[in-house]
């Protein structure tokens, strides 16, 4: 495993426990896409080219866009109610550093040796032939989970626009 | 230290930030971008086991589908979200009181 590899799962957890400490809601969202472009690097250096322009395009563009849009369309807090929940989220994250430090540093002591051993499976290495030879079915269950994700925001716009209106 | 341990370790790691932030949020976005984390540590745990396996069609498969599934998750939930918001004017989760007692 190369320092670089190390360096990047680093950077993946630091840029995560930012997202999740920040103050702002529109740093954590940029945090988050942060998160998300680690990971799509890591995927590029571990044989994922597929998966990793997924990830960047999908994760890191169009979700942190959709975070955005939600924190645009609601209503920021005022300065004043800001720095008096400033206090109260201290104090209720203010532990998060140090059982991650704590969970990280036990479990790299820990050092258990994983061996993954798979019965043979003739390889395919392209991605779009291996959907859809041998994962049919989860093609079927992403166009099932689409259609209802549509209907559920149709539904959900709906009822805004009646009540609106 | 063995390789495939300290991808492990880190996902851990990721795990315990989002469920964390989860836990102990009152944001509803906050707690979406912790639920984001978690998918995060699923993802990474999914790329280890193929990249130690040498099966990467089928961890890029498998992260595929669970890219799609994450975006809908995401994308319906922000409707509900904007949807408490219209109701309520907050999205903090202690004003979500219509269903208690």
């Amino acid at each position: 495993m190369a320092v670089i590899d190390e360096l990047i799962l680093f950077m993946l957890a630091a840029s995560a426990l930012w997202t999740v400490m920040t103050r702002s809601l529109l740093r954590s969202a940029i945090g988050l896409a942060l998160t998300s472009v680690m990971l799509a690097i890591l995927m590029f250096r571990l044989n994922n080219p597929f998966a990793a322009v997924f990830e960047l395009s999908v994760c890191a563009g169009l979700i942190s866009a959709l975070f955005f849009c939600i924190i645009t369309i609601t209503e920021p807090l005022t300065p004043e109610k800001v720095r008096e929940e400033a206090g109260a989220r201290f104090g209720r994250f203010r532990y998060l550093p140090v059982i991650a430090l704590i969970v990280g540093l036990v479990l790299r002591i820990l050092t258990v040796k994983i061996d993954i051993k798979l019965p043979a499976l003739a390889e395919i290495t392209d991605v779009r032939h291996f959907l859809w030879a041998y994962r049919q079915i989860d093609l079927l269950g992403q166009i099932i989970i689409l259609l209802c994700g549509v209907f559920g925001i149709v539904v959900l716009l709906k009822e805004i626009r009646k009540k609106g209106g | 230290m063995h390789l495939l341990w300290i991808f492990c370790v880190y996902m851990i790691v990721l795990f315990v930030i989002g469920f964390y932030c989860i836990l102990a949020t009152l944001n509803i976005v906050r707690a979406l971008i912790g639920i984001e984390i978690l998918m995060k540590a699923v993802t990474l745990f999914i790329i280890i086991a193929g990249y130690a396996s040498g099966r990467t069609s089928l961890s890029q498969s498998l992260v595929i589908t669970l890219i799609v599934i994450e975006t809908v998750l995401i994308a319906v939930a922000m409707g509900i979200v904007l949807s408490i918001y219209k109701h309520t004017k907050s999205l903090d989760t202690k004003n979500l009181t219509n269903l208690k007692g």
